[in-house]
């Protein structure tokens, strides 16, 4: 199929426009405080039925231990990590905490039909659209954040970004694209019988942030 | 000139369908809501249609390069691409991915592009399981029906029609009207799906040249589920949605989703740039990208109609199209409908073929108002009227170019010229017609179809003003 390729080109190269315009820059600035930017990081996420809730430090596994067992959620994925140690070390004996530890060949079913909440880290935040940056790895694989029907984020409020430009250019993604890059701005949703929302298709029925600090 | 036939036939059912012309006015109202209240200043609106416009245009104008560039990156990166020319093309390629895989069954996020290579009827007289997950298009493939909104598929059903459709296909669940409890049936037949399935295939709403990466917009997670959970992720994408650099994406993105839908941003918001990695756990093996043509390459050769391909397939067009909102997505009878593809598909397809589409358009300038990348589809959609009954005198690369042309039309209009060019003739006609207007024919065809044929005054208004003691000055 190469012969398409030079076809293709080769079509392409005979017309060349001659309208040359390099793009404008609109670079939106909202000089907004760091209290600002939690207060309308909460409000978009809230707008989408994401629970968020403000916690000091060390505090989310406190919240875990009481909140996971209250809402009946068992069986904990956790990532390779010290977030991931942490939960495995301190979470109360009810919770079952489990690591990714394995590819995911070996345990896909268990994956799809036994977990019950996935905790994940974050890379940051976006304050203007209430979202999470996401870069799954091999501590955090893709699937965490996907598959489980409720996802816990863990979110450090100082790593909060006024707009999506802002967060790409101060964390310099363009020389360092990893094999996937997310934002993820609430639970799973659709529209499409009757325009009717309806949350819980695909991804996360329930989405948590906890932001700490 | 059949299908041209047939888009007339096609404008009666739809609309005598009231269901549907419900459902299309309803939502089409919604969606201009939001949108209307997710650009709350003018300023920052016409800011960013601005910067979106050059971006896109940027990338045409550059896009032999950036598509060299683009096939560089992902290579290195990992990602394998290939290049077809038709959708044929396309589709053989995807099928011998799939047979190197050994692959039987497909999972699909919600792509456009494959329904213009018709994709899933190529892959199943093959044997392939594919199946849609986006729930509009899942809906659709349940009915056996084609998509009628580029952005909300399935917008044309009623949840009593989709409640009928599960329980035809799922006679084992319970029946349900409740958009919530069919949302979730949709997620439980759904998901075995995503573990099983061979190969993931997805659209392209961006492709950065920059990084190598494979932008995708969504709500739903089954873009992200089609992407990750198959061992091969195969993306299909036009050539024309190339970025230069990254930092094109933020800007875009919240142009696209604002216009689409009304949302800030879209739940998910997924960038591929590698297949999986030696140290990752999951994630595809394999990573295709198949980029195709399909005549965008001589739509760029003009330098008015290569606008088209600024296009971010929003669909904000179409939500504020009077004509769309009343005949609905089917009537047009293509791949995309509505003001853009009044414009792409007679250039895609031929003026021969489907140049009736320019007519539905009362050249209004709504689309044209809302367009995230200004993209001037009335002038467009003018163009291609022109040129579907041009002479052939025109150098334009258009296939079916002068075919809707007809040889008493073009008579009656050499006429018409010499006589308002002409002072004595023109006098001399309109004292014809005022006083032999009771010959005018009651019956002109499509004009009075629905109309009553106009007679002309008893006398001019010219000849009323000289009357009255006005004199030519």
């Amino acid at each position: 199929m190469s012969k398409s390729r030079e076809n293709i080109l080769a079509h392409l190269r005979k017309q060349r426009s001659t309208v040359t315009e390099s793009p404008a820059v609109y670079q939106p600035q909202h000089n907004w405080t760091q209290n600002e930017k939690i207060k309308r990081f909460i409000e978009r996420m809230e707008a989408v039925r994401t629970e968020v809730h403000q916690l000091s430090d060390g505090d989310w596994i406190n919240w875990l231990n009481d909140e996971l067992p209250k809402r009946n959620l068992t069986s904990v994925l956790v990532g390779q990590n010290e977030t991931g140690d942490t939960l495995s070390k301190k979470a109360n004996s009810t919770i079952k905490v489990q690591k990714y530890e394995q590819e995911i060949e070996h345990w896909k079913q268990e994956l799809f039909q036994k977990i019950d909440v996935g905790i994940t880290t974050t890379r940051g935040g976006i304050a203007e659209t209430g979202s999470l940056i996401l870069w799954p790895d091999n501590a955090e694989p893709r699937l965490m954040s996907l598959v489980p029907p409720v996802h816990i984020a863990l979110l450090k409020a100082d790593t909060l970004y006024e707009t999506f430009a802002q967060a790409m250019h101060e964390q310099k993604w363009v020389s360092q694209m990893p094999t996937n890059a997310l934002l993820i701005s609430g639970p799973s949703k659709t529209a499409d019988i009757e325009q009717t929302l309806a949350y819980g298709i695909h991804g996360p029925k329930q989405l948590i942030v906890l932001i700490l600090g | 000139m059949q299908q041209n036939e047939a888009f007339t036939q096609r404008i009666d059912k739809a609309l005598l369908n009231d269901q549907a012309r419900h459902n299309f006015r309803t939502t089409m109202s919604g969606l201009m809501e939001s949108r209307a209240n997710q650009f709350p200043s003018d300023n920052e609106l016409q800011a960013i249609r601005d910067q979106s416009k050059a971006i896109r245009g940027h990338s045409l104008t550059n896009l032999p390069e950036l598509l060299v560039k683009l096939e560089q990156k992902l290579t290195e990166n990992g990602i394998q691409v290939h290049w077809a020319e038709t959708g044929e093309m396309a589709n053989e390629i995807i099928y011998n991915i799939m047979q190197e895989a050994n692959a039987k069954s497909m999972v699909k996020g919600k792509s456009m592009v494959s329904e213009e290579t018709e994709l899933n009827d190529y892959l199943e007289k093959r044997g392939i399981d594919v199946l849609e997950s986006d729930l509009g298009e899942f809906i659709l493939q349940l009915a056996h029906e084609p998509p009628s909104h580029i952005v909300a598929p399935a917008i044309h059903k009623s949840r009593i029609e989709v409640a009928e459709l599960f329980k035809k296909h799922f006679p084992e669940l319970e029946y349900t009207e409740d958009v919530d409890k069919m949302t979730l049936m949709a997620r439980q037949i759904l998901r075995n799906k995503f573990a099983q399935a061979d190969v993931g295939l997805s659209g392209v709403n961006f492709a950065v040249a920059e990084t190598g990466t494979l932008c995708l917009v969504e709500n739903e997670g089954n873009g992200r589920l089609s992407t990750t959970a198959p061992d091969v992720h195969i993306a299909i994408t036009g050539i024309e949605k190339v970025v230069e650099k990254l930092s094109d994406v933020p800007p875009l993105l919240s142009i696209l989703t604002r216009s689409a839908t009304g949302q800030p941003v879209t739940t998910y918001f997924n960038m591929i740039s590698h297949p999986r990695q030696s140290d990752e756990k999951d994630g595809p093996r394999a990573v295709h990208l198949v980029l195709l043509d399909n005549r965008r390459s001589r739509i760029r050769m003009d330098e008015e109609l290569l606008a088209t391909l600024r296009c971010i397939r929003c669909g904000a067009c179409m939500n504020h199209c009077p004509v769309y909102v009343q005949v609905g997505g089917h009537a047009y009878g293509t791949v995309y409908p509505g003001p853009i593809g009044t414009v792409l598909e007679p250039q895609r397809i031929g003026l021969d073929k489907i140049g009736a589409l320019t007519s539905a358009c009362s050249m209004c300038g709504a689309c044209a108002e809302v367009c995230p990348v200004k993209i001037p589809l009335p002038k467009l959609i003018n163009r291609l009227r022109a040129e579907s009954v041009n002479d052939a005198r025109s150098n334009a690369q258009i296939q079916g170019k002068g075919s809707m042309r007809k040889n008493t039309e073009g008579s009656i209009w050499k006429i018409w010229k010499s006589i308002y060019s002409n002072p004595t003739l023109y006098r001399m006609f309109l004292w014809a017609a005022t006083r032999f207007r009771f010959i005018t024919p009651p019956g002109m065809s499509a004009w009075t179809n629905y109309r009553t044929a106009p007679k002309p005054a008893a006398k001019s208004l010219s000849e009323l003003a000289r009357q009255e003691g006005f004199d030519n000055e």
